[in-house]
């Protein structure tokens, strides 16, 4: 099968007087299973919607497979989308669901037969053929959904938040076989989610969208480890954010905390004036370090393999996770403690 | 638990009443219509008679077609109504979905005069067509004045269940069948539509039963060889003894259940209110200038004919001599002074009959609601079925059964059997109205948590007093809805009563319009009257709304009061 990229070029759209996507810029290659993540509002679903056709017409340019599909409405634009809803006709039988496309395009009838077998093979649900959608649980109709819109050989496959009405367990399952089918057609997929957790676990690239705009792109590590401003560092995981300043002098560069402490970084990087810590990288003594911050643990939490301690330190309240291990001692509420900082994971923002 | 007993006593008395007021009256007609009138054998020769006779056949026959074409043409006005307001941005769409009420506030019977002033032969629009352009049509030519009278009057059943059921298809249904690559005609035969049948067969089973059963319309329109008029006509004419009356109401009970069943093994397991979290009713549309033009041309048309019972109710009520001419040669209030000195009385009964009887829905209603939704009494849902079932008994059947069972049931003090009493009428309507009420308590009841009555009792308040300071306060936005739906339609019943008017003294307003209507020059008054009635049911209305709409806000406030 032909892979086929996505290229959009300063894409606006407005609800109104709403301003929903504001410049949007964006280049996603053949074969990607791609994730658009965002806190609700973000305009991800939205601009979903304007790359299979659906909603206000946007300004900007959206190539898919180097064709411009603006001008083009959605039943011309070949590119298949999974809805939230799965959006199953229920007056219809499974068959005749998957069938749909195909029937559409005008395809013989053996043909069709085939097909559908085929696709309902590819999602293990070959026996379902007669029942009607209601019959069906939460998962086969996700099943059947995605197997409706593969069938019709897409050349791009856009999910909107196909696991957010399944439960917990299920999700985790759906997300497996999901990236596990993508691999297998190759087809280029773009996965909208606002549970990071997913969009780590099986895009290959992905976008964080906050109001209307794209934050930063990349790989689920990138984006971690090294976020782009300070949205991306507190959407993905949790961040400490240590406000100050940074000097730089013959030998190195220092950050200066708001209550006067210093610490040395590796080397100068970003602009800004905060320093962003993941909570594993700050580890935690009873004993006065060198290059320390002095903190008072103000809660704590038993997370398992993890402790997280809340602690007061350089003028705000920073997360601290300690690993867990059988019959180590904890430190109390109350407790003074001296913060060690692995300045070279810090992110200057 | 103490008071169950006295539930089970409240439960025991309405069944009582339902039988005898409701079971066995219909059964009686059942009854007669497969015995032999003079040995009391049973027999089918009655059937046999009655297929037998030419008259019979043909009444049978158009009965069935203008039904049948009444949901066509019923259709044909209100799916463009209901797809241009469910699909579009369009401006009036509040007031098209108002119409609904058009049923509620206008019997049919009411208008089909004004109607045939303006559409028959020698009505405005004929009048204007042959001066200007030579040719006149037959719109209120026999069959065709019964056709076009019922469907300006019933087609809002079809536009509401319609409407429902647009606008509770998903946006994503549409999405995702464009997204597979359907689109226009296609994308509405095989998703829209479908999808919105189980409304669309509701509304059209409900105009179907309506026309089918309608005794007044075709009476007032002079047609007399249908169904209805035909069993009202023997009965009225030949007397109670007469086989086909009864012939006639069994044919129009198996029509109706018949329809009833059909629309409900239609809805059955398809629930197809598919609206979810994400999604929202079905995509509107900007219209385009020429649709615009053509989406306006097309209302504005619809609601010219939808108004006109309406405007030729009013302009013959208050006009002098309105015959072979456009418009009345004047106008006057001299109507409303006649039908103020001829028919006070008919007022006066109507409100008399419609108030105890709306009363008396809205108590056996609660209780049943009550029975039905909080309690385990055997057979609740036999008390519930029971109720409901008057919707499918017309209104001639009903009179009839009334008339066969009461008239040698004598009234002790009164001195004349019950059939001939005016309490019968009220008895009737009664039934006839106890479904509407019915639902209303149900939904009232259905909105009062639970958790509102066991606070109570848990409070220490017994059941009985739970039910007086807990229940029925809550219930009363609901109570009053249903009440005043029953009196508004109760005011303007026709069917049922005409069968059971003993003397003119005892005749409500509908009776009165009907009489009035029967001389041209007595069209005036009765006009006049019933512009009373709308007038009266209108107000009913407005109430209603208000009721439920703050009832609404009130819930919506938190404040459970």
């Amino acid at each position: 099968m032909a892979q086929t990229g996505i290229t959009i070029e300063d894409l606006h759209l407005s609800f109104g007087d709403t301003d929903v996507l504001r410049g949007v810029d964006l280049d996603i290659r053949p074969g990607e299973f791609f994730a658009f993540l965002g806190p609700s509002g973000s305009g991800k679903s939205t601009l979903l919607r304007a790359i299979a056709g659906f909603g206000p017409r946007p300004r900007g340019r959206i190539l898919i497979g180097g064709r411009e599909v603006l001008d083009l409405a959605p039943w011309a634009r070949n590119v298949g989308m999974v809805f939230q809803s799965y959006a199953l006709w229920p007056h219809m039988s499974v068959r005749d669901n998957v069938a749909f496309g195909l029937r559409e395009r005008r395809v013989p009838a053996r043909q069709i037969r085939d097909r559908v077998d085929a696709a309902l093979d590819l999602v293990g649900l070959g026996h379902l053929d007669e029942r009607m959608p209601n019959q069906l649980s939460g998962g086969q109709q996700q099943r059947i959904a995605l197997a409706r819109t593969i069938v019709v050989e897409p050349e791009v496959l856009l999910l909107d938040e196909p696991l957010s009405n399944l439960d917990a367990s299920l999700r985790v399952q759906m997300r497996r076989e999901l990236l596990g089918l993508q691999r297998k057609l190759g087809l280029t997929t773009i996965f909208v989610t606002h549970d990071q957790e997913e969009a780590n676990t099986t895009s290959d690239r992905m976008a964080v969208l906050d109001g209307g705009v794209i934050q930063q792109i990349g790989t689920p590590q990138e984006l971690y480890d090294q976020p782009a401003n300070l949205f991306v560092a507190g959407f993905l995981g949790t961040a400490n954010i240590f406000e100050g300043r940074i000097e730089t002098d013959g030998d190195g560069v220092r950050f200066h905390t708001r209550t006067g402490e210093v610490l040395t970084l590796p080397e100068a990087g970003g602009e800004g004036a905060n320093l962003v810590l993941r909570p594993q990288n700050i580890s935690m003594t009873l004993a006065p370090r060198e290059g320390g911050l002095r903190g008072e643990v103000l809660h704590r939490e038993f997370l398992g393999s993890q402790i997280r301690y809340l602690v007061r330190a350089a003028g705000t309240e920073i997360v601290v996770d300690q690993s867990h291990s059988a019959g180590r001692d904890w430190f109390e509420t109350g407790a003074q403690v001296h913060l060690v900082v692995n300045t070279a994971s810090a992110v200057v923002l | 638990m103490p008071n169950l007993s006295g539930m089970h006593l409240v439960a025991a008395f309405i069944a009582l009443l339902l039988i005898g007021l409701l079971l066995v009256p219909v059964a009686q007609v059942m009854i007669v219509a497969f015995q032999n009138p003079a040995t009391g054998a049973a027999t089918l020769n009655n059937f046999v008679d009655f297929f037998r006779s030419a008259l019979f056949r043909e009444s049978f026959w158009n009965s069935f077609y203008v039904s049948v074409v009444s949901v066509v043409v019923a259709t044909a006005i209100a799916l463009p109504l209901a797809y241009i307001t469910t699909r579009f941005h369009f401006a009036g769409s509040a007031l098209i979905q108002s119409l609904g009420f058009i049923p509620l506030i206008m019997p049919p019977f009411v208008g089909a005069v004004a109607m045939q002033l303006i559409f028959g032969r020698n009505g405005t629009v004929n009048l204007l067509l042959r001066e200007h352009l030579g040719f006149d049509l037959p719109f209120m030519e026999g069959l065709n004045g019964v056709i076009l009278v019922q469907s300006i009057h019933y087609f809002p059943f079809i536009l509401i269940n319609l409407s429902a059921s647009l606008r509770n298809i998903d946006r994503s249904m549409e999405e995702a069948a464009q997204n597979l690559g359907s689109h226009g005609m296609r994308l509405f035969r095989r998703i829209v539509f479908p999808l919105a049948m189980p409304g669309y067969i509701a509304g059209a089973a409900l105009v179907f039963i309506k026309v089918f059963d309608d005794l007044g319309t075709p009476l007032l329109l002079d047609v007399n060889n249908m169904l209805a008029p035909q069993a009202y006509l023997r009965i009225s004419s030949i007397g109670i003894s007469d086989p086909m009356g009864y012939v006639i109401s069994v044919i129009l009970v198996v029509f109706s259940v018949l329809s009833l069943w059909i629309s409900f093994l239609f809805m059955r397991g398809r629930d197809y209110a598919t609206v979810q979290k994400g999604g929202g009713g079905m995509a509107r549309r900007e219209l385009g200038p020429a649709e615009k033009v053509l989406a306006y041309a097309v209302v504005i048309f619809i609601l010219l004919l939808v108004l006109t019972p309406h405007v030729g109710l009013m302009l013959l009520s208050f006009g002098t001599i309105w015959s072979f001419a456009p418009l009345p040669d004047g106008y006057t209030l001299q109507n409303y002074v006649a039908m103020w000195e001829g028919s006070r009385i008919f007022i006066m009964n109507t409100l008399l009959y419609a108030g105890i009887a709306a009363t008396a829905d809205v108590i056996p209603g609660v209780a049943i609601a009550y029975i039905v939704l909080r309690t385990r009494i055997f057979g609740r849902h036999g008390l519930d079925y029971l109720a409901t079932a008057a919707l499918a008994v017309p209104g001639v059947v009903l009179g009839i059964g009334y008339l066969r069972t009461f008239h040698s049931l004598d009234v002790p003090f009164v001195g004349k059997p019950l059939a001939s009493w005016w309490v019968v009428i009220v008895l009737a309507l009664t039934i006839r109205r106890l479904p509407y009420a019915l639902r209303a308590c149900m939904a009232a009841l259905q909105q009062v948590s639970l958790a509102l009555e066991e606070a109570a009792e848990s409070l220490g308040a017994t059941r009985r007093r739970t039910i007086h300071k807990i229940v029925v306060p809550l219930m009363k936005g609901g109570l009053l809805a249903g009440f005043i739906t029953s009196f508004a339609t109760a005011a303007v019943e026709l069917s049922a009563t005409i069968m059971l008017v003993g003397s003119s003294r005892d005749a409500p307003l509908s009776y009165g319009i009907y009489l009035f209507m029967q001389t041209p020059s007595g069209r005036g008054a009765g006009a006049a009257l019933g512009m009373v009635a709308v007038v009266l049911v209108a107000i009913g209305t407005v109430i209603t709304q208000f009721v439920i709409e703050r009832d609404k806000k009130t819930r919506a406030s938190g404040d459970q009061r």
